[in-house]
């Protein structure tokens, strides 16, 4: 596996692997986004206790999932980054936070706007809710890290050592619905068991969830793209690929 | 099919607000972000022809002037 990774350290070979991937993953995931919410909202079932609130399942739950691998892909990175000197992984730190940080944003906004019909609250500050946030502002304490250094390697540098640190608050967010009393329910699919989703609901779920993932990978691959070209804009292979003369 | 009637479906059972603010917030955050991503490549191709155009024509004064 390392004889086909290495390559892709080289910052142009990874540009245009990037390049290739990217149409199918955005076509994959618009595809299969459709599918998973148009399944989710119009041939599902409603919940016996939920009614049609359980609708924002199809949303919610992928959302929140990607928000924590997103987080752990980020932290990989950023390990590479500081124990290899990797230049490429360096710039993926950075490529993925703001998408990490749109879907934590989004899982918390559907959540609320679950948890008023379901819970009758906005919010509540319980460990679930409350570990969701920080994972909000470890992404945006990465960005804002980055940008506050003027030298842009001593800013990565930093913004990678937060990133790896900030790791710890996934298992946090995971059983923190075991480990306190909170309002959450426990989890249904990520659980060493047959999951506890019936399959009419759980299918939509899972293609959503998919959807969602390719979704990511294809913005990740879009923003990593750009980063490249903007760390590699003065060597010759940029000005051959895009300047044309 | 779930329900009987476009406005049936649109009323959610009484629950479309909640549902429809969700995936309203959802697709409007995810089609900023991608907006975004996309601005920032065109926005880089942009800056980058202006500066190769830049270059081109401090090099070609150059040679005018000191042949």
């Amino acid at each position: 596996m390392f004889k086909w990774l290495h390559p892709l350290a080289k910052p142009e070979t990874l540009y245009r692997f990037c390049g290739h991937l990217f149409p199918w993953l955005m076509l994959s995931a618009l595809t299969i986004l459709l599918v998973g919410n148009v399944w989710g909202l119009v041939f599902a079932p409603q919940d016996y206790q939920q009614f049609d609130t359980v609708r924002i399942m199809y949303i919610h739950v992928p959302s929140a999932l990607l928000s924590m691998s997103t987080y752990t892909m980020m932290a990989i990175a950023a390990f590479i980054a500081l124990v290899w000197q990797v230049k490429v992984a360096q710039w993926s730190v950075l490529a993925i936070a703001p998408i990490g940080a749109v879907f934590t944003a989004i899982s918390l906004l559907t959540g609320m706007a679950w948890g008023k019909p379901m819970w009758g609250t906005w919010w509540e500050w319980d460990a679930r809710l409350t570990s969701q946030l920080i994972l909000l502002f470890l992404y945006l304490g990465v960005i804002a890290l980055y940008g506050a250094f003027s030298d842009r390697q001593t800013g990565g540098k930093v913004a990678s050592l937060l990133a790896v640190i900030g790791v710890v608050n996934v298992p946090i967010i995971h059983f923190s619905v075991e480990w306190w009393h909170t309002l959450h329910q426990g989890a249904s699919i990520m659980k060493f068991d047959t999951p506890s989703v019936h399959p009419s609901m759980l299918w939509p779920l899972l293609i959503s969830l998919l959807g969602f993932y390719l979704l990511m990978l294809a913005l990740v691959c879009l923003r990593l793209r750009t980063a490249i070209l903007e760390h590699e804009q003065h060597r010759p292979w940029v000005r051959a690929t895009l300047g044309g003369h | 099919m779930q329900f009987d009637s476009f406005s049936d479906f649109l009323a959610m059972g009484g629950y479309g607000f909640y549902i429809w603010l969700a995936y309203g917030l959802t697709y409007g955050l995810l089609v900023g972000l991608a907006g975004y991503c996309f601005w920032e490549l065109k926005a880089f191709h942009q800056n980058f022809r202006q500066k190769l155009a830049r270059a081109q024509r401090v090099k070609q004064y150059q040679e005018i002037e000191h042949p």
